[in-house]
């Protein structure tokens, strides 16, 4: 069973990122051929999205980065890991993880790796940097998260650009973070971008247009099995958040906030009546950003709980779902956590 | 269940569709307001009304409503 419990780590911290341009659901004309805007909002509840096709990944992160540094009054010195998690990395290698320490001017006396996670990215992504920092060895890192532009420009309605980062820390005696995992790899072609990697190299086929569910798309462009995923998402993410709680006593109720990966108000509305939570207990940043990826939960909690939570001790659980298909549920206390300000660029 | 009550369930997936046009042959992907987004509250319905989870390729496997029915009945 994968479960597991990381003692003696805080979150001390989260930031965001997202471009300054919107684009509207309402004017994008490549929604469907099958259904207009007006249906894809009411399923979707995604009113816009920020996009900024200059971007890429490590722009966005690293801004967040630099301004949760410094709100945190964090010396860069002490910086011993970065983690970061993304499926549009900067470049197909070296990893975003060490642009990312140049970038931002960490020592060379530093840690990084990546994951090339999805949607449940940023817990998997907390999970590697919570057992990095729990022996205490090392004391300070960054797991920055998030998706920019990817390697085509894409007219997908549901994707929004965001980079975050999270800064979590060793302190002896914190109640840490308690996980449940799980991967379905039969699910693999559910999202997938069939080419441009080993197993089907780039050919002049992969840019030829296909029509997958009323949409144009290359073969180098993510591409979805919509049913597939929305019965793996109201089914896996309710049950693994009941056995992370089952398996660590932890009483629902008493919950604050329940921070879902922010798939489409369907999916996230049928999970969170599964669930049992009144909506104030479900932040959304959907409706503004779109799905973001690995970065839509600490997303959620930066543009939608920020004043809200810094000052109280407060009681969080998280889910993360999809690509992979991969899935994982997060629990964990804040106390005294800095949110920054949305940093726009 | 009933399929009837099934094909009333079905219907309500529907923005604006009067029930009584469906019957159990209906191939309900030929109705004209049938898209994915329909899909997907149609799965959404089956997983909460009959708590069985539908996958793509028994949407796509299914012609009529009483296929549809059919595969819902073996798993339930």
């Amino acid at each position: 069973m994968a479960f597991l419990e990381l003692k003696n780590v805080r979150i001390a911290g989260m930031s965001a990122c997202v471009p300054k341009s919107i684009e509207y659901t309402k004017d994008n004309p490549y929604i469907s051929a099958d259904y207009d805007f007006e249906d894809f909002i009411e399923k979707t509840g995604i009113h816009s999205r920020r996009k900024d096709e200059s971007l890429v990944t490590s722009d966005m992160w690293c801004a967040a980065a630099e301004k949760l540094i410094c709100d945190l009054g964090w010396d860069k010195k002490e910086i011993d890991v970065i983690i970061s998690c993304t499926q549009g990395p900067d470049y197909i290698a070296p990893c975003t993880a060490c642009i990312s320490q140049d970038r931002l001017g960490l020592s060379k006396e530093c840690y990084a790796a990546e994951i090339p996670l999805g949607c449940s990215g940023w817990v998997y992504g907390l999970s590697y940097i919570g057992s990095l920092l729990s022996t205490g060895c090392m004391k300070k890192g960054l797991l920055l998260v998030g998706d920019a532009r990817t390697v085509l420009p894409t007219s997908d309605p549901i994707v929004g650009f965001a980079g975050t980062a999270t800064a979590i820390e060793f302190q002896e005696g914190a109640e840490g973070f308690k996980f449940h995992f799980g991967t379905d790899g039969s699910g693999y072609e559910a999202i997938i971008i069939p080419d441009g990697g080993a197993r089907n190299r780039i050919s002049a086929k992969s840019l030829q247009m296909e029509d997958i569910n009323g949409r144009q798309l290359c073969r180098l462009q993510s591409r979805m099995n919509g049913m597939d995923v929305f019965s793996f998402a109201i089914t896996t993410a309710p049950k693994s958040m009941k056995k992370l709680a089952e398996h660590f006593k932890l009483n629902l109720e008493s919950i604050d906030y329940c921070v879902l990966h922010q798939a489409n108000m369907q999916i996230d509305e049928i999970i969170r009546n599964k669930m049992k939570f009144p909506k104030e207990k479900v932040p959304m940043c959907l409706p503004d950003f779109g799905n973001t990826s690995s970065a839509s939960i600490p997303l959620t909690i930066v543009s939608q709980l920020r004043g809200k939570v810094e000052n109280k001790y407060t009681k969080f659980l998280c889910c993360g779902f999809g690509i992979g298909l991969s899935w994982g549920s997060l629990a964990f206390d804040s106390e005294g956590m800095v949110l920054s300000d949305l940093v726009e660029i | 269940m009933e399929i009837k009550e099934f094909i009333s369930n079905f219907a309500e997936q529907f923005d604006d569709l009067d029930a009584s046009i469906l019957s159990p042959e209906t191939e309900f992907k030929a109705l004209d307001d049938w898209n994915s987004l329909v899909a997907l509250s149609v799965i959404a319905m089956i997983d909460e009304e009959y708590d069985v989870t539908l996958k793509g390729n028994d949407i796509t496997g299914s012609n009529t409503i009483q296929d549809l029915y059919n595969t819902v009945c073996e798993r339930m």
